[in-house]
C-alpha cells in the first residue's frame, strides 16, 4: 500500500491514516461497542503503524517507539526537522 | 505518561511572513478560549470523573488539544520568522518583540498572559461538561473570527482544520452529558453529585 511513495507521500498517507485513528478513537470513547467503528479502528490503527515503521527506516523516526528502525549509526530522532520548522512534517 | 510524535496532526506551511495576522492569532495559544486553556481544562477535570467513557473522552479531547496548540504555535512561528526590526517596527509588533522577542510565549491577542482563570474544573460532571461544550463553542467562534481576517490560503486551511474539530469535541461532549445524565436519577439530575455524594 505504501510502497513507492516519495517522501512527501508517504507523510501525507501517514497524516491521513493518523487522522481516521485520532477521529475514531474519540467516537469510539463514547460509542466503546460500535462494531464498525472497531473494525475501522483495527484497519486504520494497522496502517498508521505499517506507514511509521516504513517512515522510520526511509527518513528518521516521527515516533519513539519506531527510533530503532533508523538509529544504528547516529540518534537520528533530533537529526530530521521539528514539526514547525522549514522541511519538518 | 505522554508520548511525543514528531509531526503535526494536521500540516502547516506558511511560507510569507505576517506579524499582524500573528499577534491574534496567538490569543488561540494563551488566549481565554485558546487551546492551551482547553487541554488545561478537560486534563484537570478527568481526575475525579466517575465514568469512563468520560474520563476517556476528556483524556483524548486533552491530548489533542495539546497538538492543536502545537498547530498554532508553528502557525504564529511561521507567520514570525526572521523579521526585520524595521518589519516589527511598521506591523507594530514591537510590544511583544521586547519582551519576548521572535520566541512563543503563551498569551491573548489583547496581551493578557495566559491565566488558569479563564476555565474551571469544578468537580461535579453535569456541571464541567456544560463548560467544556461552551468551551468549544467559544473556540469556534474564536476560529470564525479569525477566519474574516485571514486572506491567505496557506493560514486559512490549518484554521479551518481547527474549527471543524471543535465542532466535533462538541459532539462529543454533548455524548458525554447524555451519558452522565443516564446515570443519574432521570427525576432530578441534581439529586447527588456522583463525584463527591457516595
Amino acid at each position: 500500500m505504501t510502497r513507492q511513495m516519495n517522501r512527501m507521500e508517504l507523510l501525507d498517507h501517514i497524516n491521513k491514516v493518523s487522522f481516521a485513528v485520532d477521529e475514531v478513537k474519540l467516537y469510539l470513547d463514547t460509542h466503546p461497542c460500535d462494531r464498525d467503528a472497531l473494525a475501522y479502528f483495527k484497519e486504520y490503527s494497522r496502517q498508521r503503524n505499517e506507514a511509521l515503521t516504513e517512515y522510520a527506516g526511509l527518513y528518521g523516526p516521527l515516533t519513539i517507539d519506531t527510533a530503532d528502525a533508523s538509529c544504528e549509526e547516529r540518534w537520528k530522532w533530533i537529526n530530521e526537522p521539528w514539526p514547525w520548522q522549514e522541511g519538518g512534517c | 505518561m505522554w508520548n511525543y510524535e514528531k509531526r503535526l496532526q494536521y500540516p502547516v506551511k506558511i511560507t510569507q511572513t505576517n506579524p499582524k495576522l500573528a499577534q491574534v492569532i496567538i490569543s488561540q495559544f494563551g488566549g481565554p478560549d485558546g487551546e492551551l486553556a482547553a487541554s488545561m481544562r478537560y486534563l484537570s477535570q478527568r481526575y475525579t470523573m466517575p465514568y469512563k467513557e468520560v474520563t476517556g473522552i476528556l483524556t483524548d479531547i486533552g491530548t489533542e488539544e495539546l497538538a492543536h496548540m502545537e498547530m498554532i504555535c508553528a502557525i504564529v512561528h511561521q507567520l514570525t520568522r526572521n523579521l526585520s526590526p524595521d518589519e516589527i517596527e511598521r506591523s507594530g509588533f514591537g510590544p511583544y518583540y521586547v519582551d519576548h522577542t521572535l520566541a512563543l510565549w503563551p498569551q491573548a491577542a489583547s496581551g493578557t498572559p495566559w491565566t488558569a482563570t479563564v476555565f474551571q474544573s469544578k468537580g461535579d460532571p453535569v456541571t464541567d461538561l456544560h463548560e467544556d461544550m461552551a468551551a468549544e463553542q467559544k473556540a469556534r467562534t474564536t476560529y470564525d473570527n479569525i477566519l474574516r481576517l485571514v486572506k491567505d490560503p496557506e493560514i486559512c486551511d490549518p484554521i479551518r482544520f481547527l474549527r471543524q474539530r471543535e465542532i466535533v469535541h462538541y459532539q462529543r461532549f454533548g455524548e458525554s452529558l447524555r451519558i452522565v445524565q443516564d446515570k443519574l436519577d432521570s427525576k432530578n439530575f441534581y439529586a447527588f453529585n456522583p463525584e463527591f455524594d457516595r
